[in-house]
């Protein structure tokens, strides 16, 4: 525990305690401008907003909702975590949950008849290999070839898409919608993959579970192996990194893998944690993904790219998405505004190193003028 | 079941995909000029989606599709100030900060349509204006000089920002802010003036492709570009930033988008395979940029924010 902990207590109590404030910041200045907007709109802001949180988190059932809404922007948010600490800036989480999906659906499909001890933990892995091929690609395009990862993943987030429509209106779409409704989407899939639900009689299953578990997971691979210190340090400088000897090629390939692998767990949960047990698809990946392939982003920046502070980050930002329902319904707001509002906070918590150092170089200038140093020395 | 190989099903292919071509070239070119002054821009897909809207809605309040057009570059332009605030005033990362960008317009323009409009309701666009004599060329005037005119004003705007970028003083500045900041710096070009400048241009175009698509659709929707501003990024790489490039790009995904419409019409594929043909652009993309990036070089300074004695 000690480096996050001691940088966190450093943050709190040192010079640098805007570091902590800023993503809390951040958010409040995107619901003041939410505010404005639900007041240019008509709507109570304060009436909006309550209903939110009361939706979000108000009662069990609600609290429930929210950690199944949280449970891909935690896997995402991790696999960014990953990608980011190395400098690799992987835009494709919602390819990679959609190459999960594919393949945890298509093991689904191939052994429906493996018991659920066996088939559960199959259909997950299922996803961990199709999200880490899906990363490892681009990883391998820039490691090897120069391909800039922000193109190769949005080009293969299109790849993906595609993929998945073509699987789902052909090959293993369900033989009674092929005959007639034409819904793209799977038969249901085998009760034996169905994600067991935990006791409390919500709709939470073990998605929750394997998710927090791999943000430990991620954190130890981080923090304590080889393999995450390499990817921290090729992430701090890569040219620092090679000239120590460290594989910098591998490494790269290595973060897009683990980063992919999480997306694609997340894909996986998707399709087997659903309530029609089915994969389906309306043509688009934010109609499979809610956008979550981005919003994990937003998870993984708030949570400071830490996999564990990303666990709390994604549970607020699971809530926003959820809560925005109710709020929706109690002053006929649309849903939408929160999707927007996520979109402010990235680019106030990015924007912020800077401000946060002119403040902070305006401020020490001031006590040097009050105590009487010059500007310049 | 019909025969694509005819000279009218090709000659429609050919007429369609210059008019699909459209938001991808504007924006394509809007992104080649902020990247050759070394501004990535991944928030393409928002600007256009709230370009889109604002021309949508404008021409549904007002049914002046002018009017439109230009409500559809001030949202861009705004956008532009933004995202010059953004990158060039506080230095924010360029990749991630696009996201955010994308995401709000993505967001805000769903919400605004869901609220003030609702329900999908047509609008009227600006029609097909016929290029005289030139029309009337058999065949080739169907395909190239029968378009509406916002179609013409893209394809120009090719020559004019290849000019721009390369035959005069403000484009041998973006090009040398883009190469090497520090040099432009010390021989007294401002790097900031110049990025906040193409960026401004950058979003402008941005917002003009999305208002140029929801037009030509007559429609708006949630997410209506469906990352149609992610390809046109891409398709800055493809052409190996010259205009000439993104314009190859943009032309060969609207015509293989037009050729797999066709397909579907004439009842050649089914729906499953034209979901495969549809992946072809991307892959293309991807094999391009493998051999982009051995044989030519980006601008060097590319998402690198500029800080004066750094």
């Amino acid at each position: 525990m000690g480096e996050w902990l001691r940088d966190r207590l450093a943050r709190v109590a040192g010079p640098q305690l805007a570091g902590l404030l800023v993503p809390v910041a951040a958010v409040l200045a995107a619901f003041l401008i939410g505010a404005v907007m639900m007041l240019a709109l008509g709507a109570n802001p304060l009436e909006g907003y309550w209903a939110l949180l009361e939706g979000a988190f108000g009662d069990v059932d609600a609290l429930a909702d929210t950690a199944l809404k949280s449970m891909p922007l935690l896997l995402v948010g991790i696999g960014i975590c990953i990608a980011f600490r190395a400098s690799v800036i992987n835009i494709g989480g919602e390819g990679q949950m959609i190459a999960g999906a594919i393949v945890s659906t298509l093991v689904a499909l191939g052994f429906p008849d493996l018991p659920r001890v066996l088939l559960v933990p199959l259909v997950l892995v299922g996803g961990l290999v199709g999200g880490a091929l899906w990363g490892a690609l681009p990883g391998a395009l820039k490691a090897y070839s120069g391909v800039n990862e922000i193109l190769s993943t949005i080009m293969l987030n299109i790849v993906a898409v595609q993929l998945m429509n073509f699987l789902l209106r052909d090959p293993i779409m369900d033989p009674y919608e092929k005959e007639h409704g034409r819904l793209p989407q799977t038969e249901r899939l085998s009760e034996n993959s169905d994600l067991p639900l935990l006791p409390g009689g919500t709709r939470l299953h073990v998605g929750i579970l394997v998710a927090v578990a791999m943000a430990g997971l991620a954190y130890v691979l981080l923090w304590r192996t080889a393999l995450g210190y390499r990817l921290r340090a090729v992430g701090h400088s890569a040219a620092a990194a090679r000239y120590a000897g460290m594989p910098v090629k591998r490494t790269i390939v290595a973060a897009l893998t683990f980063s992919g692998a999480m997306c694609g767990l997340a894909g996986a949960i998707l399709v087997f944690g659903s309530e029609s047990h089915r994969f389906v698809t309306d043509g688009s990946s934010v109609g499979f993904t809610g956008s979550a392939g981005f919003n994990g982003i937003v998870t993984a920046l708030f949570g400071g790219l830490h996999p564990l502070w990303t666990i709390p980050s994604s549970f607020f930002f699971g809530g926003l998405q959820f809560g925005a329902n109710a709020m929706q319904r109690a002053v006929q707001v649309p849903a939408a505004l929160i999707v927007g509002l996520n979109g402010l906070v990235v680019v106030f918590v990015v924007s912020s190193d800077r401000l946060r150092r002119v403040v902070g170089e305006s401020l020490a200038q001031g006590r040097r003028i009050r105590s009487g140093e010059s500007i310049d020395g | 079941m019909g025969d694509f190989f005819t000279v009218a099903s090709l000659v429609f292919v050919v007429g369609s995909g210059i008019r699909l071509a459209t938001p991808f070239l504007l924006a394509g070119l809007g992104e080649a000029i902020g990247q050759r002054s070394g501004v990535l821009n991944l928030g393409v897909d928002g600007v256009m989606l709230l370009g889109a809207f604002g021309a949508y809605w404008t021409i549904y309040e007002t049914q002046s599709p002018v009017l439109g057009v230009f409500v559809g570059l001030g949202v861009g332009l705004v956008m532009g100030v933004v995202y010059a605030v953004i990158t060039v005033g506080l230095k924010a990362e360029q990749g991630i900060s696009g996201i955010g960008i994308f995401l709000f317009g993505l967001g805000i323009s769903d919400l605004l349509f869901q609220k003030q409009v609702g329900t999908p309701f047509p609008i009227r666009g600006f029609g097909d204006w016929h290029v005289p004599l030139l029309s009337d060329i058999p065949k080739v005037g169907e395909m190239f000089f029968q378009h509406s005119v916002l179609v013409y004003v893209a394809f120009a705007l090719v020559p004019a920002v290849a000019f721009l970028l390369n035959r005069t003083t403000f484009g041998l500045n973006v090009r040398a802010v883009g190469e090497n900041p520090a040099a432009a710096d010390s021989l007294g070009v401002s790097v900031a003036r110049v990025r906040t400048t193409t960026i401004l241009m950058a979003n402008t175009l941005a917002g003009l492709a999305g208002a140029v698509l929801s037009i030509e659709l007559g429609i708006f929707q949630q997410n209506l570009t469906n990352g149609q501003g992610f390809i046109a990024i891409a398709l800055v790489y493809f052409g190996a930033w010259r205009p000439v490039g993104v314009m190859g790009g943009a032309l060969l995904f609207g015509l293989v988008s037009a050729t797999v419409l066709q397909w579907k019409t004439l009842g050649l594929v089914s729906g499953a395979a034209s979901s495969l043909t549809a992946m072809a652009p991307a892959v293309l993309t991807i094999l391009a940029l493998v051999v982009i990036s051995r044989t030519v070089g980006q601008p060097a300074a590319l998402t690198r924010p500029f800080e004066r004695g750094h």
